[in-house]
């Protein structure tokens, strides 16, 4: 991909070398003629951006300074509150809603001189791996349109692997960042929890759900990331303790780094994404870093422990869709009547499989033994964690088990579905960053991603970390050529 | 458990709903089996407690704005169907 990176976009805007109202023009014109085959766009809100274009270039005329993602386009998964600009969570449930306020993200963002064109598609409320459950139908895998792009937010990752945005924000409650980061072939950044405010981001399980970008580069991801990142009073859960600033620490190195390689991670994981990581740990090594393989077997149980916690707190968080203040309202005689026909009509399955669940697992005689044991084995992921991370500055592994998978495969099965994210899921447990770095195809020209784990607040050594991994990295599989109607598909 | 959840299923959904969620909870007695006494619970993992911020009186959210979005609304209230009346 020749395309500019955020970083020299936002340098030319600054400089007066480049309108952000011209680069505004060029990003619109490949989602028209791209997306119609890829659907990473549930919205594109071309005035809008074309203002904020606007307003920069006026900026840089007048000699002030617009930030610094001056004149940088952006997409924002459609979990993200916009004041005035429908933000769905791709579910029936909130179609049409237009939200009274803005994410702190986007109110930083705009802050920055960013130009946001348009809301992302993504699985419905962020649950699934692979942007299938959403209303609005599938996004399609830039590299492969009869693959899945991942998820939950597929559409912000394929919107930056087809070149449509040079940066997107996205979600991650149990891998919905880095997982279509690595089926897309971009970099997808988990920050530690607490260090980018949930202000205005749609609430799915809040003690796992985080931002972060989404970025061709690591530095570019980098630059987002320090923008959006820092405490934020309107969030109770922000970290009053200052975020890591990453971008100026990137250049730093690996030389004395201790690397553990997850066993658990590689053992289940496809030959072809072992093969990469393999060479991952080499360029690791050859820059001057230590490695070692270490066994974190609480891991193992991550993915058991998730499928209570998350679907326990989704069950309470979903219980404010009840047709009364916003979003979909189907009438009955009564309220109760109302509030039930109105969630019927308006969650898809896999909500409503969620649902069901987490009331069950939070139900009267079943805490104990499913909600509560999850938060005990949560305990124990930590430890496992702590106990590796007192011999190794940062872990590495796959991202994703295996490359991605074709459209309709996995949508039957849940349980196969879920699969997808075991290597990511017990970071958000344990409440840490990691990063996905793409790192060369797999088997059938497939992006893959190599996933590089770190301890609460180690935001700044794992990017340097990526960045060593990423300057290795053998080139990325190409971007098909968008086509108007992909063959075989409606 | 569909009717604590304020959801209304389908004969076919129910059939297919019980199945796969019985799927996952077979896959979740790795930790329904653990002997995990005397580990404490995490419910979440960066702890902050007690968020406090001065009394002091700031804008909300401006109520035409939040009205605008509302299904039914009334004296700039929510309007909803009868509440009360029937049995349960």
């Amino acid at each position: 991909m020749n395309k500019p990176s955020a970083l020299e976009l936002a340098a030319a805007v600054r400089a007066g070398q480049r309108s952000a109202v011209e680069v505004v023009e060029e990003h619109l014109d490949a989602i028209e003629a791209g997306d119609g085959a890829i659907h990473a766009f549930n919205l594109i809100t071309a005035d809008e951006a074309r203002q904020q274009a606007l307003s920069v270039d006026r900026m840089v005329a007048e000699g002030r300074d617009p930030g610094l993602l001056a004149g940088v386009p952006v997409a924002l998964k459609d979990n993200l509150c916009t004041r005035g600009i429908p933000t769905t969570c791709s579910s029936r449930i909130l179609e049409g809603w237009r939200p009274p306020y803005d994410a702190t993200v986007v109110t930083r963002l705009r802050a920055a001189g960013a130009v946001m064109v348009g809301k992302t598609n993504m699985d419905e409320f962020a649950m699934g791996s692979s942007t299938e459950t959403s209303a609005t139908g599938a996004t399609r895998n830039p590299h492969d349109v009869s693959r899945v792009p991942g998820g939950s937010s597929g559409g912000s990752a394929a919107a930056v692997a087809a070149g449509f945005v040079p940066l997107a924000l996205g979600s991650d409650t149990g891998g919905s960042i880095r997982q279509p980061a690595a089926l897309c072939g971009v970099v997808g950044m988990k920050p530690t929890y607490g260090t980018v405010s949930r202000y205005g981001l749609i609430a799915f399980a809040s003690s796992l759900d985080q931002i972060g970008p989404f970025a061709t580069t690591v530095a570019d991801a980098a630059l987002l990331f320090d923008v959006i990142g820092g405490h934020d009073p309107a969030d109770s859960t922000s970290l009053m303790r200052p975020t890591p600033r990453v971008l100026s620490v990137l250049g730093d190195g690996v030389e004395g780094l201790r690397v553990g390689v997850l066993d658990e991670y590689m053992d289940g994981a496809d030959p072809d994404v072992v093969a990469r990581v393999r060479q991952a740990e080499a360029a690791l090594v050859a820059a001057g870093a230590t490695i070692e393989e270490v066994s974190v077997p609480e891991v193992r149980l991550g993915l058991s422990a998730y499928y209570l916690i998350a679907p326990g707190e989704a069950s309470s968080n979903l219980a404010r869709y009840d047709g009364v203040r916003y979003g979909l309202r189907v009438d009955a005689e009564d309220t109760a009547g109302m509030n039930l026909r109105t969630r019927s009509a308006g969650f898809g399955p896999e909500v409503k499989r969620r649902i069901m669940l987490g009331t069950y697992v939070l139900s009267a005689g079943y805490m104990d033994a499913y909600y509560n044991q999850a938060l005990r084995v949560r305990t124990r992921i930590i430890e496992g964690f702590d106990r590796a991370y007192r011999r190794f500055d940062i872990l590495l592994g796959p991202t994703t088990p295996t490359t991605a998978f074709p459209l309709g495969e996995k949508t039957g099965d849940p349980l196969t579905m879920y699969l997808s994210d075991v290597c990511t899921i017990p970071t958000n447990l344990a409440g840490h960053p990691a990063i996905s770095v793409p790192f060369g195809d797999g088997d059938g020209g497939l992006p893959v991603g190599v996933q590089l784990l770190g301890p609460a607040l180690s935001e700044g050594t794992l990017m340097m970390a990526a960045a060593v991994v990423e300057a290795a990295a053998p080139p990325s599989p190409p971007v098909l050529a968008p086509v108007s109607e992909p063959e075989g598909l409606r | 458990m569909a009717s604590l959840a304020r959801l209304e299923l389908s004969e076919e959904e129910l059939d297919l709903f019980t199945g796969q969620l019985a799927q996952v909870l077979d896959h979740a007695a790795d930790v329904a089996s653990l002997d995990l006494d005397g580990v404490a619970p995490t419910a979440h993992a960066m702890a902050v407690t007690n968020v406090l911020r001065p009394d002091e009186p700031r804008p909300c959210l401006d109520r035409d704005e939040v009205l605008a979005q509302a299904p039914s609304v009334e004296d700039y209230r929510f309007r909803v169907p009868r509440l009360l009346g029937e049995a349960p």
